[in-house]
């Protein structure tokens, strides 16, 4: 019966990070219409545009490939996979000692991999346009990615993201390198979900875009996968940024019912919160030109190599 | 007696190159060869494997072969197990792939004899146990090699890289003679058994160390010694650049590890600075240059050098522990390092199959000339992107599983009790991670640009796929990627007793019965809580996407029309319009382009109104030719033409100069007394 229970507490997990993050995607949009002083669509309205997509016939180009059809189911699995192997609401999930961080970092990877070669198989400027940048944005940002990885390993001795929340809800005191490390994942993170200043969601038909680019030719349910998993990464990361920095509220030991929904509650609040402070920084800068992006992630490597330094020449490893 | 079985393989593999000369003028004769050659492979392969997970004890047999009183000493242990155990993986599939490719050999009389030969030659490395024998196997083994790269003789870039070839390896050997003559001592013991029990003073140590250094690593292509193999390895027929990039690297690596964890004996911690930079700068260096290849079998070759580099970063961790006494972080970085040399054995030996079929199926080598290939190579292009993905370490796939392993070393490191090395590993970690993308981003370019897209030329529009025994070599090394990615503990068990006799630890053991979710996942340290589940991992994904498409296709639509490329409406038909190679590569080459390549771009824009077309034209340079060899061979040839003048002397001068050199050498002798 426990292995049953903890089936069930896996599942709810994977299925309420699917079904919340198209609504942090809505919060993120309709905050930022108001920021502009649009009205803007509902906060609903990411679900209905899914919705739609999914019942539209695809089309696809007479030369494009299995690959392009299959991408955008594994793109929205190696998301789904990792946004729910990330502790949202509680610790110590049943599958969550079968990836590490870096496993998470690493599946992300599989997904934008997948997505590139995607953007390559119909064989236009376009696509291979974005797959180019993306590749360029992803390999600044994972190496700073991983540096911030190993700041939190070595905070907490583990890899294990669950047991990382349960060190880091137990108190580490204030840290100079947990602070660099906050401010590199949060460079890292807005390159990673192709927002302003890096890539522009927006917009369609502009020379500066990345992620739009290189699904241009997608269309129906692909694309519906891809807005999916798209969701879904800027919810992990969301997840992440609650998990890692600011772990409080989390059931860990006890997993009552109170706790559990303490938990969720927490969560959602810390959600909510990160969805609504996404546009405000969004609106305060402008797009950055393709070049000035390793000036930009070069910094959150700086900081990232900064803390692990500083963590390497201070203390013992795991 | 297991090794003399060893020895027997190797027996087998001269005699089928003798048998080569014999009848290689004959048809038929390549698929025998090729056969055979894959028999007294697998035999070879079996009985390394067999001792491997036997957990045998060593075995040692001497022979009054070679120089007199010396004799020749062979030795089976677990380590050179484990390397028999990746050549001959490699060696048995790339001589099935040539049963089906090597049908198209121009030469076959260039090719036949030499490729048993080498194999043969390898295989010897790893049995000899004193110097003697090493050294010859391995002259033997570079050789082979070179005939195998000179196969195509008549063109002129394999002629040079053949001659730079010969030039590389005859140093490395150089550095591994005098290596072993500081390891043998004033009392010339070479054989290994004796050089064990010797305890070397630290100088001699440390300069064995760096001779080794350059000698194992002129032949796997550390940085800056890396230079002949995007030339020689490209210039052989493809199932032997499989071999020299996937397997013959790896007969290097064995010999760096048989001396600086076997012979040297204790290490000291400052050795392990020297090898972590250096490993790490190839690791950077080599995946930054296969970026910017466009010919298929350089950008492999190229990337080849990251991959050593990666293993080395893996050694040199274990050096670091090693000498600071933590023999569990040092079984952990050992055997990462180790399965990283399987992985790449795999993965590299796959890609430059692949990357032969293409060559065969075209005719072209240059990524601008391919694209499409998808449609008309559909297995082919399966199992290069499974390759693909292996190689750019994504999960679950076996090249991400080591290179989380050795992440997990690192994040030991604090531990270390040094400065210089407390630095130097996050450095070192950063770097690792920096490659890892780069690689990602460098086989995204290479499938996308050689498989995907329109085809870029009649040629690559009329390929057909490969043979049958070349896709069934391929399907084979793609099915062990797999199979190592999913349940790596199985390998890291195997691999347990080579790290259990160079350091006297190993990791725990990941695969335990009973049976349970758990059984799959792999642990890198008994203490430490992190882990990873590759058999999980694919489930999760399988089950999510699979469950998802149906989902999609039951509740919602499943109609699909084929229509022209939308293009943002505006397709253009020119198949020139696609992303290329170069353009691909064009942002990571402006962000490095200043610091780490020699570009040399000249644009000749027509004025406005002139009629003569526009021309760009871009080469990207290794630095390490202007700034490294260059000055090495200008130097060489300075000091010839002095030293040429000693050529034209009368009878008297040379009688004087050989009588000073007597009257020195006894000063100095007497001195030294």
């Amino acid at each position: 019966m426990a292995l049953m229970a903890e089936i069930a507490a896996q599942a709810v997990q994977m299925l309420l990070v699917l079904a919340i993050a198209p609504l942090m995607l809505g919060i993120t949009r309709k905050v930022k219409a108001r920021l502009l002083r649009r009205i803007g669509p509902p906060i609903w309205q990411p679900y209905l545009d899914l919705w739609k997509l999914m019942h539209k016939e695809a089309v696809l180009a007479h030369n494009a490939s299995w690959l392009y059809r299959t991408a955008p189911y594994l793109v929205f699995a190696a998301t789904w996979v990792a946004a729910a192997l990330v502790p949202t609401y509680a610790t110590n999930l049943m599958f969550s000692w079968s990836a590490d961080l870096i496993a998470i970092v690493a599946l992300l990877g599989t997904g934008r991999f997948a997505l590139a070669l995607a953007g390559m198989d119909v064989g236009t400027a376009f696509g291979g346009i974005g797959s180019s940048r993306e590749m360029l944005i992803a390999s600044l940002a994972e190496p700073a990615m991983l540096l911030v990885v190993f700041t939190v390993a070595l905070i907490a001795g583990t890899t294990q993201l669950s047991v990382i929340a349960e060190t880091f809800i137990g108190g580490v005191g204030v840290r100079v390198s947990l602070g660099l490390a906050l401010l590199a994942f949060v460079f890292i993170a807005v390159a990673e979900n192709a927002r302003i200043p890096i890539d522009n969601p927006a917009t369609h038909l502009e020379l500066t875009m990345v992620h739009e680019a290189m699904v241009l030719e997608y269309s129906g349910r692909h694309l519906a996968m891809i807005e999916a998993a798209a969701a879904l990464k800027l919810m992990l990361y969301f997840s992440l940024l609650a998990c890692l920095f600011f772990p409080f509220g989390m059931a860990t030991k006890d997993q009552s019912e109170i706790a559990l929904a303490i938990g969720l509650g927490s969560y959602l609040a810390k959600l909510v919160v990160l969805a609504a402070l996404l546009p405000i920084g969004e609106t305060a800068v402008a797009k950055m030109r393709v070049f000035r992006y390793p000036i930009f992630l070069g910094s959150a490597f700086a900081a990232a190599a900064l803390a692990v330094f500083l963590l390497f020449v201070s203390r013992g490893g795991l | 007696m297991p090794v003399v079985v060893g020895l027997w393989c190797v027996a087998g593999f001269i005699a089928i190159a003798a048998v080569a000369i014999a009848i290689g003028r004959f048809s038929r004769a390549s698929a025998l060869i090729y056969g055979a050659s894959l028999l007294v492979s697998l035999a070879a392969l079996a009985f390394g494997l067999q001792h491997l997970i036997g957990a045998g004890f060593p075995d040692m047999v001497d022979y009054p072969l070679g120089v007199p009183g010396i004799g020749a000493h062979f030795r089976l242990d677990a380590l050179s197990a484990f390397f028999l155990v990746v050549i001959n993986l490699g060696g048995a599939a790339a001589s099935l792939y040539a049963i089906g490719y090597g049908r198209h050999e121009i030469a076959p009389l260039r090719v036949l004899p030499f490729f048993p030969a080498y194999l043969g030659g390898m295989n010897l490395v790893l049995l000899a146990d004193d110097a003697f024998s090493f050294l010859v196997a391995w002259e033997f083994m570079s050789l082979t090699s070179w005939a195998l790269v000179l196969a195509n003789h008549r063109a002129p870039e394999n002629v040079r890289a053949g001659y730079i070839y010969l030039v590389m390896a005859g140093f490395g050997t150089l550095s591994l003679l005098l290596a072993f003559g500081l390891l043998a001592g004033p009392d010339g013991s070479y054989a290994f058994e004796s050089i064990r029990a010797s305890h070397p003073v630290p100088f001699v140590a440390a300069l064995t160390l760096l001779l080794t250094l350059l000698g194992a690593g002129s032949k796997a292509g550390l940085v800056p010694l890396h230079v002949w193999l995007p030339l020689a390895h490209p210039a052989a027929p493809s199932h032997v650049s499989a071999l020299m990039s996937g397997v013959m690297t790896k007969v290097a690596v064995y010999g760096f590890i048989r001396i600086a964890f076997d012979l040297l004996g204790e290490p000291v911690w400052w050795w392990s600075l020297i090898v972590l930079a250096i490993g790490a700068i190839t690791a950077v260096i080599g995946i930054l240059y296969a970026l910017m290849q466009r010919d298929i079998k350089r950008l492999l070759a190229y990337s080849t050098v990251e991959n050593i580099g990666i293993v080395f970063i893996g050694l040199g961790l274990a050096l670091a522990f090693r000498a600071n006494k933590m023999e569990l972080p040092a079984a952990l970085a050992l055997t990462a390092a180790l399965f990283h040399v399987l992985n790449h054995s795999l993965y590299k030996s796959l890609l430059f199959f692949g990357a032969g079929a293409v060559l065969t199926a075209t005719g072209k080598r240059s990524l601008e000339d391919l694209g499409g290939l998808i449609h008309r190579m559909p297995n082919t292009a399966i199992v290069v992107l499974i390759g693909c993905a292996a190689i750019s370490a994504l999960p679950p796939l076996n090249g991400f599983v080591s290179e989380w392993m050795i992440f997990q070393a690192i994040l030991v490191g604090p531990q270390l009790p040094q400065w210089g090395l407390r630095f130097m590993v996050p450095t070192v970690g950063a770097l690792l991670a920096l490659s890892a993308a780069l690689t990602a981003a460098c086989f995204v370019k290479a499938y996308g640009v050689m498989f995907l897209g329109r085809p870029r030329t009649p040629a690559a529009e009329a390929a057909t796929d490969a043979d049958r025994f070349s896709l069934s070599a391929m399907f084979i090394l793609a099915a062990f990627c797999f199979c190592a990615g999913v349940l790596p503990g199985l390998v890291i068990d195997i691999l347990a007793p080579v790290a259990q006799s160079l350091l006297g630890a190993r990791m725990p053991v990941q695969v335990h019965l009973p049976f349970s979710l758990a059984w799959a996942s792999i642990l890198p340290i008994a203490e430490s809580r992190s882990s990873y589940n590759g058999f999980i991992i694919l489930a999760f994904l399988v089950i999510s996407g699979t469950f998802t498409a149906m989902f999609i296709h039951r509740f919602a639509t499943r109609a699909t029309r084929r229509s022209a490329i939308w293009d943002c409406g505006y397709p253009d038909p020119s198949v020139a319009t696609q992303y290329s190679s170069s353009s691909f590569v064009m942002p990571i080459r402006r962000v490095f382009g200043a610091t780490v390549f020699d570009v040399r771009r000249s644009l000749d824009m027509p004025r406005p109104g002139e009629t003569r077309p526009g021309s760009f034209h871009l080469k990207v340079w290794d630095p390490v030719w202007r700034y490294f060899y260059g000055p090495v061979a200008r130097l060489v040839l300075r000091s010839a033409t002095v030293l040429n003048q000693l050529q034209f002397l009368t009878i008297r001068r040379y009688l004087t100069l050989v009588f000073a050199t007597l009257i020195l050498l006894l000063m100095v002798v007497a001195a030294w007394r």
